[in-house]
């Protein structure tokens, strides 16, 4: 009755192809870790390291760091991750960092918790200044825009979604603004709040919630009647960043290093490192190292402002 | 007699090394339904201060408003409406493409297809299936994306289309293997008989192959929508991550070129920031009872129809 259905044999044999792969992806790894444990704890004995995580606009600039210390001082390696200021904030809590990097301040309640937990205040320390940019697509017309016009733009009581309402024609002809914003939990994402949507006030819903500062950029970059924006170290060729006037009839400023030294640009900020309490030496040295004239050069080559006390 | 004495003879440690093994392999049985259970208990533990304490969440508040606004400083509200249309928008919309093309390579896998060119199909499925979700995201985004814009004029790529192509393409090799099995557990004595009859290949498909496996054809389609539901990190890279409800009250109900946001992505997003314990922590895991009921349900429903088929 079955002479023509496939002998059990062969589909045996598909399940056990995958299978054989499976197993020996799970033991090959297992098997290099367990071999390369040793000397990895060796290496933590000669050489100490710092944990570095938290923003993403200054993950580069981070990483940057980190390299350029592991040429000066050979005994210290520095390794650093992105996520977000939230995510760095809560790994400096709960101990998986040394070092939170922050594009914006500490909040209350987050300095409650490291005072809760280690009866101690955290530290900060102001690394330089980033210009946030606002950014179209290369070929966009438009070259200036107010504060109040990003609000209604960005903002959940604003009304302005079209192109023309700002008086040009996106270069694919589409009148809709595309709005590009970021993740809730960046630094970026709140300190734009803050200073375009207005204290209290949410983003309007329906935005592209991007993961990363590049992401943005890149976005932005694909996309021709897209509005984004990002740390100014981000730019490329494909976009445009625009000038930025507080209110309508002001001047309006370029994103650079003179415009946001000199208080002319209205979106910039400080970035921060956090410490819980006093750091160790190690980590203490690091941080000076960073904001000393050799640190702050690699602040300006990344593309934001150095911290000039 | 001389067969049971050298089992009678066994040493001491083979009888009880035995006895482990059955053990071991016991644990590992039950060990999945214990899992199962755990992690259900875990998911409903971290969201039970919300769905039961003090300050409860509004749950039909939860289910039916837009608003997602979970980093508010003054005013955090979860409104998970929109995130529940983005995941059924792009699972929908994917199951329209891949029902289709997984049912129809089922078929031809099974029933028009030489020996040859089945092994070639069946293990390049398979391959396709293999594919980690982070490479379908780089293709929705770096490909998909262009292909959109361009074909479909739309201002942005990052769609609900977008990433229900990829769903698709991610859906289509369970559709198919199961599908497919479903075509070879009807016995050959149907196609003989039809076949006997003079039917053509058409008639014999229609009126005696899908009648006969429809109820595995069935569950093939359920849990390709399970893996729709569930999947994170491909949809979290191609639907643009917009909180947006793509559905409307006019033809044609949905709007493909729309961003949208879903459940998944929503969790895989935001977790990683909020504070443990947290109002906000605890509504995503509030999310994640929701995904796991609607793919229990979904799953539970698949095997209920599977079987069906052996019922008969």
């Amino acid at each position: 009755m079955n002479e023509t259905r496939e002998p059990v044999g062969r589909r045996a044999r598909y399940v056990m192809i995958p299978s054989a792969l499976l197993a020996a992806a799970l033991i090959l790894p297992t098997g290099c870790r367990r071999s390369s444990q040793p000397s990895a704890s060796d290496a933590g004995g000669s050489k100490m390291e710092i944990q570095n995580a938290g923003s993403d606009t200054m993950v580069n600039l981070a990483q940057a760091w980190a390299e350029t210390y592991a040429e000066v001082n050979h005994t210290v390696a520095v390794s650093v991750a992105g996520g977000g200021s939230g995510t760095g904030i809560a790994a400096l809590l709960n101990g998986s960092a040394d070092i939170a990097n922050c594009s914006r301040a500490m909040k209350d309640k987050e300095i409650a918790k490291a005072k809760q937990q280690y009866s101690t205040e955290p530290v900060q320390h102001v690394m330089g200044l980033d210009a946030l940019a606002v950014y179209v697509h290369k070929d966009n017309p438009l070259d200036q825009i107010t504060i109040g016009q990003l609000g209604q733009i960005y903002g959940e009581d604003g009304t302005m979604t079209k192109w023309s309402e700002l008086g040009v024609e996106a270069p694919d002809g589409n009148d809709d603004i595309i709005r590009v914003s970021r993740q809730s939990n960046s630094g970026t994402y709140a300190y734009f709040r803050e200073t375009v949507v207005a204290k209290g006030k949410e983003f309007k819903l329906g935005s592209r919630d991007l993961h990363g500062s590049k992401d943005v950029v890149e976005l932005v970059g694909n996309t021709p009647s897209a509005i984004g924006y990002s740390g100014m170290g981000y730019a490329t060729d494909h976009v445009k960043m625009l000038k930025v006037a507080r209110t309508a009839g002001e001047e309006a400023f370029a994103p650079n290093m003179q415009n946001a030294v000199s208080g002319n640009y209205a979106v910039s900020r400080p970035l921060y490192m956090y410490t819980l309490g006093t750091p160790s030496s190690h980590v203490q040295a690091y941080i000076e190292w960073c904001l000393s004239p050799a640190g702050q050069k690699i602040v300006e080559d990344s593309g934001y402002v150095p911290n000039r006390k | 007699m001389w067969l049971t004495m050298p089992l009678l003879h066994r040493p001491k440690w083979k009888v009880v090394g035995e006895g482990l093994v059955e053990w071991l392999i016991r644990i590992c049985g039950v060990s999945a339904v214990i899992f199962v259970f755990a992690i259900f208990f875990f998911v409903f533990w971290e969201a039970k201060g919300i769905l039961f304490g003090e300050d409860r969440l509004d749950l039909w508040k939860f289910l039916t408003s837009e608003e997602w606004y979970p980093a508010s400083e003054s005013n955090p509200r979860y409104g998970a409406s929109a995130l529940i249309a983005g995941t059924a928008s792009v699972t929908v919309l994917s199951m329209l493409i891949a029902v289709p093309f997984g049912l129809g390579a089922a078929l031809f896998i099974s029933e028009f297809c030489g020996p040859r060119l089945k092994e070639v199909l069946k293990i390049t499925i398979e391959l396709l299936a293999a594919i980690p979700s982070v490479v379908w995201g780089f293709i929705g985004i770096t490909i998909m994306n262009q292909l959109v814009m361009r074909i479909f004029g739309a201002p942005i790529g990052l769609t609900v289309l977008n990433g229900a192509i990829i769903l698709a393409l991610m859906s289509v090799p369970i559709i198919v293997s199961i599908g497919e099995d479903a075509l070879k557990a009807v016995p050959d004595s149907y196609r003989e008989a039809a076949i006997g009859l003079g039917v053509t290949r058409w008639q014999m498909l229609y009126r005696v192959l899908l009648p006969a496996a429809k109820n595995g054809l069935l569950a093939a389609v359920l849990l390709g929508v399970g893996r729709a539901i569930g999947e994170t990190m491909a949809v979290l890279m191609c639907t643009g991550h917009a909180v947006n409800n793509p559905f409307n009250t006019t033809f044609p109900f949905l709007h493909p070129l729309d961003s949208v946001r879903t459940l998944p992505a929503t969790i895989a997003a935001e977790l990683g920031e909020t504070a443990q314990g947290s109002q906000h922590y605890q509504v995503l895991f509030v999310i994640g009872l929701l995904l796991f009921t609607i793919t229990f349900v979904v799953n539970m429903t698949a095997d209920l129809v599977v079987k069906g088929i052996k019922g008969k």
